[in-house]
């Protein structure tokens, strides 16, 4: 188990290594860079020399990129060029924002995609058979901006039942520990700024939801209905078990197993951020901001945020792989 | 009366745009108290899918019809309610499967899997519940039964996994046992094994064994009672010694025929049934095993052989069986039910006062009687 964890981890060295490789040539093809975005058309020649200097643009890539490793392997991911703070200080302002969100996301998703997969397989050919598997296709097919747009119009402008935007209401002068906002509400026994902060979650987590919850139905349905057709499953009915636990312990126990692994999937996908849903909603993640360092050309904020989020995948997934282990006992890892 | 009575049981699976598949086409037969009685035919006559029906494991699907009749201790099995049939299924009929790795859930331990029989039907819980499960694993011969409680179908043998869902189904003491082929995936030696367990058990509780098999050997090890199937009906009901002794039907001929034996001369061939199962008259047209006969006349064929039941208390649907040596054709015959016969119009009981001899219609005889 442990030897598993450790040469996953050390699998990532690689991983990252060829990763930050591929990342700094593609962001030098970007045409343009920091100076433009900075000075914008007016800058004269001089000014775009003098800028590229400063910042050490204007040394050979290879030097470059050996400075940049060198900080990396000291942990130091440099300053942002936009905002003048270190690109760390930054993430570990905006990381928890997408967390929070990505979880509530997932519990969305999961929550409804499970039972609904379940039922729809046990349903097989009827109406909720149907209309299941038919809204799950319109989910995938929806854009998730425009789905945003709809919900904040419908249940934040409309009905004003959720705000619109933001994280929390700034007024409320919650203290901040982990900039996990509700977990910062729970730690402080501000329960309303907890309660806030939870329910700036919905429309965006929702919106969120869509892609991962139409995914999570079909192959909940299909793993069931495989599910449904193996012996152990008459060997239960035969026992004459209840139909209750029929269905927890031999049916939707051995159906999880593939939708583990696309929930990990899922989860690293949302976790490297919701442009467009942050971006819908004001909501402060680190989508929106890695949107505008393209922009910007924010070279330093790029490849750390990008390395991060890579690791940040890798664990995820690391942590699926132990829970399929968990799940299934014929799993062993070595 | 007999503890599970048969009647013209038939299962159809109809699929859209497919011919409709008769799989059972009018069973019949009985089961008595602590009776062994053998289901015996090759792969395709049925026999899995009648066991299935009894149990009301057929999938519960548009398509699936089952008619006919299932009564056990008095109770239609095929009339009830799903909730009853779970109350009855595990604690007074039990079944034990074909291929025990694929009948076992594989990530559940083995412990779970039979505390969950008795947390279900006797109520036990906890401590109790896992000692009584250790002594069923004892009782099935499974050594260190502590330690495997805790382990999983996949880090125990082929043998031990069947023990395993053998204590699983003997947990309630049922009245009633159904074996599907319980020896088929497993090698030559722990058939051996599993079937002289199934005995003990069925001797000392007094369990009914309804035992499905294509193997003439364990049907000539364990059963009292044996019918054969084909076509998805009985075409021959007999005791164990005079069906061995003196088949009638000439299927049954030909399963014996077929049995390789040690005795036989070198080089001496094989005798297979020629052609398959497949290549069946459908039974209104005549007999379903006409087309494969080798003692087909031309009365074989226009409509469905009858029922024959002979004075020694053994039936057969052939219009031109197996002669017996010393008796005239037709000599020992006692009854005859018209083969097209609906359920319900078979009498109850064929001949009052008579000592009732058709298995699916009353008692058998006890062997003494018969031979």
């Amino acid at each position: 188990m442990i030897r598993f964890i450790v040469r996953r981890l050390l699998q990532l060295i690689p991983t990252l290594f060829g990763l930050s490789i591929l990342l700094f040539i593609w962001l030098r093809r970007l045409p343009g860079g920091p100076e433009t975005a900075i000075l914008g058309e007016r800058g004269t020649p001089e000014m775009r020399a003098a800028i590229r200097q400063n910042l050490g643009l204007d040394e050979p890539i290879l030097i470059q990129y050996g400075r940049f490793v060198r900080r990396m392997i000291r942990l130091d991911l440099g300053t942002s060029i936009s905002t003048k703070r270190e690109v760390t200080t930054e993430f570990i302002q905006r990381f928890p924002g997408t967390v929070e969100l990505t979880i509530t996301a997932m519990v969305i998703a999961i929550g409804i995609g499970i039972p609904l997969g379940y039922l729809a397989a046990r349903r097989r050919g009827r109406f909720l058979d149907h209309a299941s598997v038919g809204g799950s296709l319109i989910g995938i097919c929806i854009p998730v901006f425009f789905l945003a747009y709809i919900l904040k119009a419908i249940f934040s402008e409309n009905l004003g039942w959720f705000p619109s935007s933001g994280r929390q209401d700034p007024t409320l002068g919650a203290t901040r520990i982990t900039n996990f906002f509700v977990l910062d509400g729970l730690m402080t026994r501000e329960w309303d700024a907890a309660a806030d902060a939870l329910w700036h979650l919905i429309l965006p987590g929702l919106a969120l939801a869509s892609i991962p919850l139409a995914i999570i139905v079909r192959i909940t349905r299909a793993s069931v209905l495989e599910v449904l057709n193996e012996d152990f499953v008459r060997t239960a009915e035969a026992k004459g078990l209840t139909e209750n636990v029929v269905r927890r312990r031999h049916v939707l126990r051995n159906a999880m197993l593939p939708v583990a692994t696309s929930i990990g999937l899922l989860t690293g996908g949302l976790l490297s951020g919701a442009v467009l849903t942050e971006t819908v909603f004001a909501f402060s993640g680190i989508g929106a901001f890695l949107a505008e360092a393209i922009d910007h050309r924010d070279y330093p904020v790029l490849m750390g945020f990008i390395m991060i989020i890579a690791i940040v995948y890798v664990l995820v997934n690391l942590i699926v792989d132990l829970s399929y282990s968990l799940i299934d006992p014929r799993v062993r890892v070595r | 009366m007999a503890l599970l009575d048969v009647e013209e049981l038939s299962v159809t699976f109809a699929r859209r745009n497919q011919r409709t598949v008769r799989a059972v086409d009018g069973v019949s037969f009985s089961v008595d108290a602590g009776e062994v009685v053998g289901l015996v035919g090759e792969s395709g006559c049925g026999k899995s899918v009648t066991s299935l029906a009894i149990m009301g494991l057929l999938p519960r699907q548009p398509g699936v019809q089952v008619g006919g009749k299932a009564v056990f201790d008095g109770t239609d099995l095929l009339q009830i309610d799903d909730r009853s049939r779970r109350d009855i299924r595990g604690r007074d009929i039990a079944m034990i499967f074909q291929d025990p790795l694929s009948s076992l859930n594989p990530v559940v331990p083995i412990g779970i899997q039979v505390t969950e029989v008795l947390t279900r039907h006797r109520g036990m819980k906890g401590q109790a519940a896992a000692k009584e499960a250790a002594q069923l694993l004892d009782r099935v011969g499974i050594p260190d039964p502590k330690r495997r409680l805790k382990e999983y179908p996949h880090q125990l043998s082929g043998g031990m996994r069947q023990r395993a869902l053998i204590a699983m189904a003997v947990a309630c003491q049922p009245r009633l046992l159904i074996a599907d082929e319980p020896t088929t995936a497993l090698d030559v030696t722990i058939q051996a094994q599993i079937l002289e367990l199934l005995k003990e058990l069925v001797r000392d509780s007094g369990t009914a064994l309804v035992m499905i098999t294509h193997d003439l050997g364990v049907v000539a090890g364990m059963c009292d009672t044996i019918n054969v199937l084909y076509g998805g009906r009985v075409v021959e009901t007999a005791r164990r010694r005079p069906l061995f002794r003196q088949p009638r039907h000439p299927y049954t001929v030909g399963l014996l025929s077929s049995v390789p034996r040690l005795d036989a001369g070198r080089g001496e061939r094989l005798n297979p049934i020629p052609g398959s199962v497949r290549d069946l008259l459908p039974w209104p047209d005549g007999c379903a095993f006409a087309p494969r006969c080798a003692r087909r006349v031309d009365a074989c064929v226009g409509e469905p052989p009858e029922l024959v039941l002979t004075h020694d208390g053994r039936s057969y649907r052939c219009v031109n069986p197996a002669p017996v040596p010393g008796l005239t054709p037709g000599e020992d015959v006692r009854e005859v039910v018209p083969g097209q016969a609906t359920p319900g119009s078979v009498p109850a009981q064929a001949v009052p006062n008579d000592p009732p001899a058709v298995p699916g219609l009353a008692a058998a005889p006890s062997e003494e009687e018969t031979s």
